[in-house]
């Protein structure tokens, strides 16, 4: 079964291509945006920005460090600084000069990590970030953004740009269907705010990135069998919406979350966190277990890690049945 | 108000005295706070004092105290930012804040954090405090400020441990390719790390032929020499003349090979600076200078002195 399909949703081309085409198209609206690249603009899709604005794209090469750093002073100059790379080489490689540079002071620096999750495929575990949501989560003052489809990438990307202070963008390698309208000026997106994309009171599952998607597929299995889940796209994981997460837990009674990055310290651990503080409910948790992966195709990846709708539908259905038997 | 803006159209004389007096208030200064502090680098302060001296009275820093974003200031980025005592002293001198701020070094709900903090001090261009950064930074400065159309010199002080650090040689081969010529790195080569001898650590030799390789124009001076150390800077912050060079510049014959540095030879230049050139300033200095019991004990690197050593300390400084 193809992503989206069985929610009936349309599919769409790479997310990394919206990204390259939402931020050229940012820096044609915003002479302030400046792109710097660790020599990977043909992967991540920045190659149009190079082309188009070379005066405003650096390829700083394979040295993601000093990449973030000279980001750092750019940034100190006024201008907007878009640090683009793989997502495992450049916050792995320029983890200290994210912290210190950035975030500390929160100087307004943009990372966009490409190729995140186990959807990278075949490469490997060696170039797939399936940890960046954690590392990320170490540095407060980053906000960090997860778009699900094509329409909130390109708003994202904007949304990112409009931020004062760092962010930290997802992109992925694969093509995540439309789950909002494709004209991006109408997809409701505000760094911080969730969006309600399925109503339902049985319980709620909240996505983020690809699994917003996979969790539609798992909402219209569910409904199959009397089961209505509310799903939310959780497209922001800081700052996370507490309200929305509180509404849910409250109006559901029930909690799924599914992410495409380890279950520590990503999505579901901080929502986890919101429900056991304000509204405790029954939750399971969707994502990669305590491991890292094997090269393969994205799709037997998603199947052999246990991040199918199939896995979100046995995670609602335990949900419902603890939620009824209390 | 004190005011440098205008220095670099017409660079006063060097008033040696003038300068010296400044350093040795500065040092004191630096004794002052981090003894009251009871902790901090005091010995890493001491051998950077001349070097903070010149860029900041000498006339080869541009600054208006009153407007720390001005946006055509030169930039001074205090690299090893361990040195934050002489930062926020220097600083507090140039009149950027009360020089009574500086006692609040390193305490609860002060902007005078251990190690400086962007935005929190004004004058701080950028955070320091884990090393082998402030080239990176600074290089940003350079592009930024040529999509700014701005013309200003950015000033980069480094340790001499910082340059174990693999940033600095990222930042250093991405300066030549960029061509910052705008970009003058200094280094404090006070030979000790905070384990021990740089010789023993972690060998920087041949020091002056790495930075060539990475092409940059070197020069070599007495780090103490505070008329050395200005006359340095201000020529290094000219235009360059001579067209840009082979890409392998020819070692100069005389230096870097691990000799030991044997003072008073004022400036040595090697070679020629050529138009695109990024400039390091290798400044050798005395690690604790100026306080003779600092100065022959390097474990005092990473921790101030008693407030009796802090007497005795202040009576040498007060008699240089």
């Amino acid at each position: 079964m193809q992503l989206g399909e069985k929610a009936g949703l349309k599919p769409s081309g790479p997310m990394r291509d919206v990204f390259g085409e939402a931020l050229l198209d940012l820096c044609r609206q915003n002479p302030r945006v400046v792109v710097l690249d660790g020599d990977l603009c043909n992967t991540t899709k920045t190659l149009a920005v190079r082309q188009e604005f070379p005066e405003r794209f650096f390829n700083i090469g394979l040295a993601e460090s000093n990449m973030v750093s000279i980001a750092a002073g750019l940034a100190g100059c006024g201008l907007i600084p878009f640090c683009t790379s793989l997502a495992s080489f450049l916050l792995c490689n320029a983890y200290d000069q994210l912290r210190l540079c950035v975030a500390i002071a929160g100087v307004n620096v943009k990372v966009v990590g490409s190729h995140g999750g186990v959807t990278l495929g075949k490469d490997g575990p060696t170039a797939m970030a399936i940890e960046d949501l954690a590392i990320v989560g170490g540095l407060p003052t980053f906000a960090i953004v997860v778009p699900s489809d094509p329409a909130s990438m390109r708003a994202a990307v904007r949304a990112t740009a409009g931020h004062v202070g760092p962010v930290y963008l997802r992109s992925s390698r694969v093509a995540m269907p439309h789950i909002y309208p494709a004209d991006a000026a109408s997809v409701p997106f505000q760094i911080g705010k969730a969006n309600l994309v399925r109503q339902g009171d049985d319980l709620t599952i909240i996505g983020c990135g690809i699994m917003v998607a996979t969790a539609l597929d798992a909402a219209a299995m569910l409904a199959e069998e009397g089961i209505q889940a509310r799903v939310l796209d959780m497209h922001t994981i800081r700052p996370m919406d507490t309200s929305a997460i509180v509404a849910a837990a409250r109006e559901t009674g029930g909690i799924v979350t599914a992410e495409e990055h380890l279950l520590q310290g990503g999505m579901g651990s901080n929502v986890a966190r919101v429900v056991a503080e304000h509204c405790p409910v029954p939750m399971r948790f969707v994502g990669l277990a305590d491991t890292y992966t094997d090269s393969g195709d994205p799709d037997d990846l998603l199947v052999k890690y246990g991040l199918t709708a199939g896995d979100i539908v046995r995670a609602g259905r335990e949900v419902v049945a603890v939620k009824r038997e209390a | 108000m004190p005011d440098a803006s205008n220095q670099k159209a017409a660079p006063p004389p060097i008033d040696i005295q003038r300068l010296k007096d400044k350093a040795r208030s500065l040092r004191l200064d630096v004794l002052d706070i981090t003894t009251h502090a009871r902790s901090g680098h005091p010995s890493s302060s001491f051998s950077s004092v001349e070097i903070v001296t010149a860029l900041y009275f000498g006339g080869v820093l541009r600054y208006k105290s009153d407007d720390p974003h001005w946006p055509e200031r030169d930039r001074f980025i205090m690299s090893k930012g361990h040195a934050a005592p002489l930062l926020y002293a220097a600083l507090a001198a140039a009149g950027y804040f009360s020089r009574e701020q500086l006692y609040r070094l390193r305490q609860v709900d002060s902007p005078m954090q251990g190690h400086p903090v962007e935005g929190k001090v004004p004058g701080v261009e950028t955070t320091t405090g884990s090393l082998g950064k402030g080239i990176s930074v600074g290089l940003g400065h350079v592009l930024g400020g040529r999509l700014n159309r701005l013309d200003y010199h950015i000033y980069v002080l480094l340790g001499d441990g910082e340059c174990e650090e693999g940033q600095i040689w990222e930042a250093a081969m991405a300066a030549a390719h960029f061509k910052a010529s705008n970009l003058i790195a200094i280094v404090d080569y006070n030979k000790y790390q905070e384990t021990g001898p740089i010789s023993r650590e972690m060998a920087l030799e041949p020091f002056v032929q790495k930075w060539q390789a990475f092409g940059w124009y070197v020069e070599e001076v007495d780090g103490h020499d505070v008329g050395a150390l200005v006359e340095a800077l201000r020529s290094l912050s000219a235009p360059a003349l001579t067209p840009a060079p082979a890409l392998t510049p020819a070692p100069s014959p005389d230096f870097g090979r691990g000799e030991a540095w044997t003072g008073h030879r004022g400036r040595v230049k090697h070679g020629v600076r050529a138009v695109g050139q990024p400039s390091v300033l290798i400044a050798h200095t005395v690690k604790g200078k100026g306080v003779s019991f600092v100065e022959a004990d390097y474990t005092f690197h990473g921790r101030a002195l008693t407030s009796e050593q802090a007497e005795k300390a202040r009576e040498e400084i007060l008699c240089s």
